[in-house]
């Protein structure tokens, strides 16, 4: 069982998800990036795309607004501006 | 002496009274319950949103620094941000925030300062005009429940006077919301950016921050949406200290109706004895000169 990532999305309103994930999809600025456990610090800025989140082959996905990702040794945080579930 | 219609209708006057100020009271408390929620869920995102530009702050100095992190270098003239509500019934609440407004006015203009407002809510701007009308350059309506959209709207117009010179400072006045009991105004400076210094540093274990696109490009973005981020969660704070407040002063109000009503029944029920005891004499000494 490979490392899981602690993740949480949060929007201005309220936190929408946090938890341990697998893998989490992000459209930055310069471009799609895929963030896994153990990744390297790491900060980005966000446009409007879908946030995936993949845990144990199960995804789910966000539909973001601007807002930043922000990877540190404990794990991603996505500050969106405007956040809502999306469908897959 | 009133007469006992008088008294009555008095009593049912305060009654009616007592009722509206209960269905106030219970009104804002559901209402605060909701108000409470929305400004602690809006916490994590503020605090995280401050610790990252406080580490994105300490990379970022001298020439290089964003205007709104950096200010202009004077403080000369200040802009203060006045939030309160847009409605009254709420005891001392706005009249506390304006207050302290008041206060940090004169002590700005006794420093030979020059002061300039920004009033959100109808009842700031109501009291504040008495005073220093000629210093409000712009009010906007609190309108209801808190949004990112008037946040916005705020952050848009202190922007567009910072990024024009009007302004070097910018302080935001506001209630902060302790608990249920005590909320009390507080001032915090929005231009330049108050960087928290004790934010929690994060530990790179040696490795290298990335980032994508460059540093102060990532700064430049996230100063202006901290700037709405503080406006809204100030908002979010106000509106629960406001409902906070409005349930202590209805409840009060209502206590009070309570008190008044027992007095005046107990005056209403001595006046009516009285009267019948007059009678009674009346009568028996009708009979008895018979």
């Amino acid at each position: 069982m490979a490392d899981k990532l602690h993740f949480s999305l949060v929007s201005p309103e309220r936190e929408l998800y946090s938890g341990l994930v697998d893998q989490v999809d992000a459209p930055g600025t310069e471009g799609d990036f895929g963030v896994l456990a153990g990744h390297a610090p790491f900060m980005a800025t966000l446009r409007e795309g879908r946030v995936i989140v993949r845990n144990e082959g199960r995804e789910t996905a966000y539909e973001v607004k601007g807002g930043f990702a922000d990877v540190t040794a404990s794990g991603l945080t996505i500050l969106a501006e405007q956040a809502a579930p999306a469908p897959i | 002496m009133a007469s006992l219609k008088e008294m009555r209708n008095r009593i049912g006057s305060v009654k009616a009274t007592q009722k509206i100020t209960k269905a106030m009271q219970m009104v804002a408390a559901a209402k605060l319950r909701r108000a409470q929620d929305a400004a602690q869920s809006a916490r994590p995102y503020a605090e995280r949103m401050a610790s990252v530009i406080a580490n994105l702050a300490q990379g970022v100095s001298g020439e290089s620094a964003p205007r709104l992190l950096a200010g202009t270098g004077r403080d000369d003239r200040h802009l203060i941000v006045v939030a309160s509500s847009d409605r009254g019934l709420a005891g001392g609440f706005n009249t506390s925030i304006v207050r302290a407004a008041r206060e940090r006015i004169s002590t700005l203009q006794a420093a030979g300062k020059d002061v300039k407002l920004l009033v959100v809510g109808k009842k700031a701007r109501d009291q504040l005009r008495r005073l220093h009308s000629e210093k409000i350059i712009e009010t906007i309506d609190a309108g209801g429940a808190p949004s990112m959209d008037v946040a916005q709207a705020v952050a848009d117009r202190i922007t567009a006077l910072f990024e024009a010179g009007d302004v070097d400072v910018v302080t935001l006045v506001y209630s902060r919301f302790q608990s249920v009991v005590s909320q009390f105004p507080t001032a915090r400076r929005l231009i330049p950016a108050e960087v928290v210094v004790d934010a929690p540093s994060v530990d790179l274990k040696g490795a290298v921050y990335e980032y994508e696109p460059s540093e102060e490009a990532i700064l430049e973005t996230l100063l202006p949406r901290n700037l709405t981020i503080q406006l809204f969660s100030a908002m979010l704070e106000n509106q629960a200290g406001f409902y906070a407040s409005q349930m202590t002063a209805m409840d009060n109000a209502t206590r009070n109706a309570g008190d008044m009503i027992a007095s005046l029944t107990l005056q209403y029920n001595r006046t009516r004895q009285a009267q019948i005891t007059k009678e009674l004499i009346e009568i028996i000494s009708g009979a008895e000169a018979i």
